[in-house]
């Protein structure tokens, strides 16, 4: 008898986990592919210049390489409305507290992209007493953009792969 | 005298604001501010979010391993930081530098003071709300970019002038590009003239903006195009003509108004004059070598040299101590926007927050530049 | 330590030898080796403080060496009677095998005819005790050069407005980082 109950219910859980499954699939997955495909094209970076690699991120913004066309535009207004932090190149000893402060700041779901070797590993500065070797450290990244500066050509081709990430985010929050 | 008690009796008035790192109106750089009301009572710059001990590493480095590094701070004028560099460490060494050399370092730094107040000039149309220059000079820039990629290869760092000469020749398909583009360019500044600077809007909004007069200017060792839009004829070029300048017939901007609007407007009669010489030592390029062959590290004899040129924002100095070892003993970068720090919080007193932008931008400040 | 050695024999103590003028001027003839105007500076500067020291003179260049005692004072001849009104650079250089520190300011004119030359106004302090009098009241512009060369070399200028960090963060809790004895993390 109990036997005959506990198959009752665990085919009842079983049925439960199906219907479960079909709903994920025709409206969690819907509703997740829809969140991030409307985030994909609204990245709003920070306006916060690290170093030198700020000047192919002003060309790429520029009306030659027009970041704008890729759905990113460099966002002048708070904090709180921007989705993705560009670490342009060093983080010195003296910027990484105020660059985990802007990164608190920022609401979820949000991106980092390292550009520029310096940020990346130190690059050229490795030797540096004042420079930190890589910002893994200090934040998350999840796009490494490698060069010294990148071209503004490699910095729109992360930008490509950060939204392709964002594409495939197996969840809702984006993540 | 800390600055709490400075301003002890108006404490409830005046407010302090900090002003950056995080800010369009100043990026990594940091001005305190003490406001009362609307109005900047004091400011004091906040330097160093990018001090990157140049100066310490150039001490670990040989002569030729410090020619990377030492343009990254200066990475919108790269090649007007290497060249005094170069000078400094020929100087020591008696280098003889050919002259096809010498009219190469010249192109090669007259393309960068375009790229570097191009670059100025976009910021600046930014700060003033002038959305216009912003994409045409970004868009533009982009040409010189492109003129100086083809002779160097890079499209920022380009390690061109090095000690005994520069890098490599400069192919013959782009002498006839950059002569193009200087045809071109001198239009395209016209049209800058008529939509920017003769723009009624501009002038309201940058007319009589943080005035430097002479004296002040003179006074705090202001250089390059603050000096200059101050009535300060100063231009190293015209005054101790470095490697064949005084070849070249071009004037020295000076406007004496001291005003955003003049320190703006010079850096555009500053390219003017900058495309004269390029098209000039594009034509009169000699024949010859353009390196001499220094081995990977040179010997510098022991001595001290202090060089100085004209860079795109002032005057750039080295001040090379050699002891006779493959690497400097001591190599100071005196760079123009750490001289013309000095300036900021002179200008910026009973200024309105709104004028805190083209006046801080106005000064041609790079905060890399200066941090080192 | 690093692989940077103090060197045996710093070079400032040179003789005041006609240092040859590179070919950074083609045009310029074989007459100018001669630093002529260096020469009548350094007469003017020497005639006024005879302990003052000449260390070198080029064709645009002159460095003179003072103590910290008599630097006012020359530095007010230097910018008064000379007319080197402007600051260009102030530079600190770390002499560890003399346990010595050198302040360096380089000093330009606007001065019709002069813009070209560059006085370098030097100082020797010990190691030890590094304190210097400010140059802020005789060139106003040094005061944030002065600042910088205070945090890289832990020279103390006495009588500056504000010696607080510039360039390094706030919280650097180590040896002056130019100081030749500071080695940099990395090497």
């Amino acid at each position: 008898m109990v036997v005959a109950q506990q198959q009752k219910s665990g085919a009842f859980q079983v049925l439960v986990g199906k219907i479960d499954d079909v709903l994920q699939y025709a409206i969690g997955d819907p509703m997740r592919y829809l969140a991030n495909w409307g985030r994909l094209y609204s990245l709003w970076p920070v306006h916060l210049e690290t170093a030198c690699c700020s000047v192919e991120i002003g060309a790429a913004a520029g009306s030659r390489f027009d970041m704008e066309r890729f759905g990113a535009l460099e966002a002048f207004g708070s904090l709180r409305q921007c989705d993705l932090l560009i670490v342009m190149g060093t983080v010195t000893r003296k910027l990484a507290p105020r660059l985990k402060l802007v990164y608190d700041q920022m609401a979820e779901p949000k991106w980092v992209i390292a550009m520029g070797a310096c940020s990346i590993t130190g690059g050229l500065y490795f030797d540096s007493y004042n420079v930190l070797r890589g910002i893994d450290d200090v934040i998350p990244v999840d796009v490494y953009v490698p060069g010294c500066p990148p071209r503004a050509e490699a910095f729109l081709q992360g930008l490509v792969l950060l939204q392709e990430k964002i594409r495939r985010a197996p969840s809702l929050s984006g993540r | 005298m800390t600055l709490e008690t400075e301003y002890m009796p108006d404490a409830d008035r005046i407010m302090s604001v900090s002003l950056g790192p995080q800010h369009p109106g100043a990026g990594h750089f940091r001005i305190k501010l003490w406001l009362d009301g609307d109005y900047v009572v004091r400011a004091e710059p906040d330097a160093g979010y990018v001090h990157r001990g140049e100066e310490k590493m150039g001490e670990y480095r040989n002569y030729t391993q410090n020619v990377p590094h030492l343009e990254r701070p200066v990475i919108l004028d790269s090649s007007n930081i290497l060249l005094p560099y170069a000078l400094g460490v020929d100087e020591l060494m008696s280098n003889k530098i050919p002259a096809r050399a010498q009219y190469l370092r010249v192109i090669m730094s007259e393309t960068n003071r375009i790229i570097s107040h191009m670059y100025f000039l976009a910021i600046q149309g930014l700060f003033l709300g002038h959305t216009t220059l912003i994409t045409w000079c970004m868009g533009d820039r982009d040409f010189w970019i492109d003129f100086a990629e083809r002779i160097a290869g890079a499209r920022v760092t380009f390690a061109y002038i090095i000690p005994g000469g520069v890098r490599n020749d400069i192919p013959s398909f782009a002498i006839d590009k950059g002569l193009k583009l200087c045809d071109w360019f001198d239009k395209r500044m016209d049209e800058y003239e008529k939509i920017f600077f003769q723009n009624p809007m501009v002038h309201q909004r940058s007319d009589g903006i943080g005035v430097l007069s002479r004296e002040d200017a003179i006074a705090y060792g202001a250089t390059g195009t603050v000096a200059r839009a101050s009535g300060l004829a100063v231009d190293v070029r015209k005054d101790e003509p470095y490697s064949s300048y005084d070849d070249f017939e071009f004037k020295t901007p000076v406007m004496t108004q001291g005003d955003v609007y003049a320190r703006s407007y010079v850096a555009l009669l500053d390219m003017r004059e900058a495309v004269k010489i390029i098209r000039q030592a594009l034509k009169r390029l000699p024949p010859g070598p353009v390196r001499l062959k220094l081995g990977p590290q040179p010997r510098v004899p022991a001595g001290e040299v202090y060089s100085r040129t004209e860079g795109a924002r002032g005057e750039m100095s080295y001040y090379i101590v050699s002891d006779g070892s493959p690497r400097p003993y001591r190599l100071k970068i005196g760079v123009p926007s750490a001289k013309n720090l000095r300036v900021l919080p002179v200008l910026l007193k009973n200024v309105h927050i709104a004028d805190i932008p083209p006046i801080y931008w106005g000064l041609n400040y790079w905060p890399v530049e200066a941090d080192r | 330590m690093s692989n940077v050695q103090a060197p045996t024999s710093p070079p400032p103590s040179k003789p005041t030898s006609v240092a040859p003028q590179v070919a950074t001027t083609p045009q310029a003839p074989p007459a100018k080796l001669e630093p002529v105007r260096a020469k009548a500076f350094a007469a003017q500067i020497t005639s006024a403080f005879p302990d003052v020291k000449v260390d070198w003179m080029k064709e645009r260049r002159l460095k003179v060496s003072t103590t910290p005692a008599r630097i006012e004072e020359v530095g007010i001849f230097v910018r008064g009677t000379l007319g080197f009104d402007h600051i260009s650079t102030v530079s600190g250089v770390d002499w560890i095998a003399r346990n010595e520190l050198e302040v360096v300011y380089f000093l330009g004119s606007s001065t019709p005819g002069q813009e070209d030359f560059i006085v370098a106004l030097s100082e020797h302090v010990a190691r030890d005790n590094p304190v210097v009098p400010t140059m802020v009241d005789v060139w106003k512009g040094v005061e944030y050069h002065e600042r910088e060369t205070h945090e890289m070399f832990g020279i103390n200028f006495q009588g500056h407005p504000n010696q607080s960090h510039l360039f390094l963060p706030e919280d650097w809790n180590d040896l002056p980082p130019l100081r030749k004895d500071y080695v940099s993390p990395g090497r």
